[in-house]
């Protein structure tokens, strides 16, 4: 079945699974989220071992989301990996540079001889948690307002901007607007999601003040998100995109694109609204109601924001890596993606995937029937 | 802008990327090795209920997830990389090398890292078998992970299963089988995989020897050098062997590599293998100096590694810049002559395309069609340019074969002083045995310089140079990166060393 396949629906497909990929990371990015809280939260050395030792169990499955995000991306899009990545250098690069730093400080921060002291790689994780996911937000925020390349003959990239794709979050426009709003939105959702994570992570009654905090960071994060979220908001609904206006291909503004895409996608404007709602449910459920199971809804609220913000510039004849100082050399799904045979190739290793989640599943319910307490800090193992 | 390439930059990206790979790889076999043996450990420990074996497992996991961690940080550079210093080639070949790093992202570093967290904090929170069963999986995981990264290098090396599309410019990847099984491929994964076996055998060893010099922890130190030396033996074997084979494999697919590493500059019947020598560094493809100041050299030897044969010619350096008709050699200058043909077609083609004259397109696709395969050769300036660097490939070939030649004798003595009980008495083994880890270790890098720097100039051996795989950035950008990696990885290795060494000076957990 997957070889009788059309082009146009594989390439549909393999957006739709990166965007999964991508959605799932902005809800594992409670683990960055919570990095970001350690400071505020976790008042004690203890507190800090219970905060560390939860997120601890989960970073690895967050950095790997993203590298499988980065390798499906190179798989199925090469245009645009080879594009943005060798385009808007210096944005990749700082934010991997906070994935590095982020990769050995739990391992790294309680261990003797740790050469620089707990404190520096709690600021690394602090780094990693705002830096970081604040530059996936405004790099994510240029599927919408577009990045300053252009593509030559034989596709090669040239980057027009000296930011090499810092502008997106440092130049002074109404677009970088746009993208750190998203980056902001998505700094405060992550810490949103890991206070009503780490409140259904940790044995509530082991830090009674903690959880005290936890529950006001839970409903405070989710206020400072609303302005931002208002603000990208009101970009999609009013904001021009970029358009395939006929069968050659050729790229245009066309006014009013993205509410045009929700409407002519209609389960997407039902991701948003939904996604939307469920997060606010969750944060209701956590700080209003005190209940534990809060990241639940928010988690599958992100994920299906998470959807609208990766389907949105793709789907419905739309550019979703458009540029700025050429319009032509602008990426759709159609231009950027992989050969049909190899699309074919990888939909066939990606009937893994529910077998995957499957496992990963059962391994986090056995893993977290038990809640942390301060017994599992201690162990010359833990984190 | 083909015209224009920005050299300096082209070789401060290579640094960049050997600078990754080489502190990526400084943790890797470890990781590769190591969970192997942890799964045996905590196999034996599960089988036995013996808490002297948990111990043991749980010390080797502790020194596995130190080093573990600052493997994943060195380890997400490279992969982003191939995007952000190498877009043209990300481009280029995405179709075929993105393909596995994809199937490992889904397939190997799923398992790795969701039951990684079960191996290190499930002990009382899972069942004793499920926990196992994690185990094994991380070392599943990590493994699974090799198979991809080294399918998608080899790949590098021996280009197959891919065809050219003159219409993108771009390779395409045509036979996913031939990509994923081709026999460099297997070589490379058995020769890596048993390799760092033996490294993280030999990470096993250094630690017990030191606590037998200091008489502490007897009892773990011998058993874990009695399960180290058994995989170590195994995996020296196999990589002896699996050596030779990929020897063979590179002299049929890549002969320039071999010339480079065996300093041979004219081809020879009856050629001998380099024992050792001192390389003459002046030495230039086209002149008559000597290419060594002194050498040593087994007779014979070189043609049969690589040819399998006695009496049979194995052609140097010169051979494949200049050509040789007698031995039916196409050298890289009359391939460069070839390949400049090619893209003249290609551009004509496209061109032709371009003003929908097909009758004018079918022709130049044709002329294409006849010279495609030296498409890459045309992109060279001069056919020298064709040589890797000669000193460092031969020098990384010969100390790696040194070392690998040594291994199986490091740990047949462990296990013979073992089984007659007199281990602890040869201090001059424990003593030589602690620093046997940065032998492996020395071993691996030279391994991969040889792979990667005997590849030079090629992305992709025979097809894209690296001048036209990079990306358009200024020397000064990548220059930068190059030292901010520098200067990170070297702190966060410091602290590695510093933090291993104090968890090795602390010990097993006491009951």
């Amino acid at each position: 079945m997957i070889a009788n396949l059309e082009y146009t629906t594989l390439q549909h497909l393999w957006w739709l699974l990166c965007s999964v990929v991508g959605s799932l990371f902005l809800f594992m990015n409670f683990v960055q989220g919570g990095q970001t809280l350690l400071w505020q939260v976790a008042k004690t050395e203890e507190e800090k071992g219970l905060v560390i030792n939860s997120l601890g169990r989960k970073w690895e499955l967050t950095f790997t989301t993203l590298v499988l995000f980065g390798g499906a991306l190179f798989a199925s899009f090469p245009k645009f990996y080879s594009t943005s990545f060798g385009g808007a250098y210096w944005v990749w690069m700082l934010i991997l540079f906070t994935f590095v730093l982020q990769a050995v400080s739990y391992e790294f921060r309680k261990k003797p001889n740790n050469i620089f002291g707990s404190k520096v790689y709690e600021l690394f994780l602090l780094i990693n948690g705002s830096v970081g996911i604040l530059l996936i937000g405004a790099a994510v925020g240029t599927f919408y307002t577009g990045a300053n390349f252009t593509l030559d003959a034989n596709n090669f990239v040239t980057w027009t901007h000296p930011f090499r794709g810092l502008e997106a979050a440092l130049s002074l426009s109404i677009y970088s607007l746009f993208n750190i709003s998203l980056g902001i939105f998505l700094v405060l959702n992550a810490r949103t999601l890991a206070s009503m994570y780490l409140i259904n992570n940790i044995a509530p009654e082991e830090v009674p003040a903690m959880e005290q905090r936890l529950r006001a960071a839970c409903e405070n994060n989710c206020l400072y998100s609303l302005p931002f979220l208002v603000i990208v908001l009101l970009f999609l609904l009013l904001m021009p995109g970029y358009g395939i206006i006929d069968e050659q291909g050729t790229i245009a503004m066309v006014s009013f694109k993205y509410l045009k895409n929700l409407f002519a996608n209609p389960w997407l404007l039902l991701f948003l609204v939904a996604g939307l709602a469920l997060l606010l449910y969750g944060v209701w459920h956590t700080s209003w109601k005190r209940q534990n199971k809060g990241i639940w809804f928010g988690g599958l609220g992100t994920v299906l924001v998470g959807l609208t913000v990766f389907l949105l510039p793709a789907y419905n004849n739309t550019a979703f890596y458009p540029s700025r100082v050429d319009l032509q050399s602008s990426l759709t799904i159609y231009t950027a993606s992989s050969s049909p045979y190899t699309l074919m190739v990888m939909t066939y290793v990606a009937l893994t995937i529910p077998f995957v989640l499957a496992y990963i599943a059962y391994v986090w319910w056995s893993m977290d029937k038990g809640k942390i307490r301060m017994e599992d800090t201690g162990d010359p193992t833990s984190y | 802008m083909l015209e224009n390439m920005d050299l300096t930059m082209v070789n401060w990206a290579r640094a960049q990327f050997a600078l990754t790979a080489m502190y990526h790889w400084l943790f890797v076999p470890l990781t590769l090795g190591i969970t192997w043996m942890l799964a045996f450990f905590h196999t034996i420990y599960v089988k036995t209920g013996n808490e002297e074996w948990k111990r043991l497992t749980k010390f080797w996991m502790k020194l596995f997830g130190i080093n573990f961690a600052i493997g994943v940080a060195t380890g997400i550079i490279l992969e982003f990389e191939f995007g952000t210093n190498w877009s043209n080639y990300s481009w280029m070949v995405g179709d075929i090398f993105g393909a596995p790093l994809a199937i490992e992202g889904i397939i190997a570093f799923f398992l790795e890292a969701t039951f990684f967290a079960v191996m290190f904090f499930g002990w009382n929170r899972v069942s004793k078998g499920f926990h196992l069963f994690s185990t094994w999986m991380v070392a599943a995981g990590s493994t699974l992970s090799a198979v991809w990264i080294l399918v998608a290098n080899a790949w590098m090396q021996y280009p197959v299963g891919q065809v050219f599309n003159p219409d993108t410019a771009r390779f395409e990847m045509h036979s996913f089988a031939d990509v994923a099984f081709s026999p460099y491929a297997v070589n490379k994964f058995v020769h890596a995989t048993s390799s760092s076996m033996l490294t993280a055998a030999f990470f096993i060893i250094s630690i017990s020897s030191w606590y037998l010099l200091r008489g502490r922890h007897l009892l773990m130190a011998k058993r874990s050098i009695v399960v180290a030396a058994v995989m170590g033996i195994f995996a020296s074997v196999f990589t002896v062997f699996n050596g030779d084979e990929s020897a063979y494999e590179i002299a049929q697919v890549q002969p320039m590599k071999l010339a480079a590493f065996e300093g041979l500059y004219e081809g020879k019947t009856n050629a001998g293998l380099a024992a050792f020598g001192i390389v003459n560094r002046n030495k230039q493809v086209f002149d008559d100096q000597d290419p060594f100041y002194f050498e040593i050299h087994f007779p014979y030897l070189l043609t049969l590694m690589a040819n399998r044969s006695f009496n049979s010619f194995v052609p140097g350096m010169k051979d494949l810049v200049y050509g040789n008709p007698e031995h039916d050699i196409l050298g890289s200058a009359q391939k460069m002559v070839r390949g400049k043909q090619a893209i003249a077609s290609l551009d004509a083609y496209r061109q032709a395309k371009k003003n929908s004259d097909e009758t004018d397109a079918a022709t130049h696709l044709a002329a294409f069609n006849e010279t495609k395969e030296y498409l890459g050769y045309g992109y060279l300036n001069a056919p020298e340019e064709a040589v890797p660097p000669v000193a460092l490939s031969f020098y990384a070939f010969h100390i790696m074969v040194t070392l690998g030649t040594l291994f199986p004798f490091i740990f047949l003595l462990y296990l013979y002083f073992t089984k007659k009980g007199t281990l602890e008495q040869k201090k001059w083994l424990l003593g030589f045995g602690t620093i046997t880890y940065f032998l492996g270790l020395i071993a691996g890098q030279a391994g991969w310089v040889v792979a990667e720097v005997g590849r030079q100039p090629w992305t992709i051996q025979g097809l894209l140079p690296v001048t036209i795989a990079r990306t358009n950035l200024t020397a000064a950008t990548v220059q930068t990166t190059f030292y901010i990696f520098l200067f990170l990885f070297t702190a966060l290795l410091i602290a590695e060393i510093s933090i291993m060494l104090k968890q090795i000076s602390i010990g097993p957990e006491e009951n």
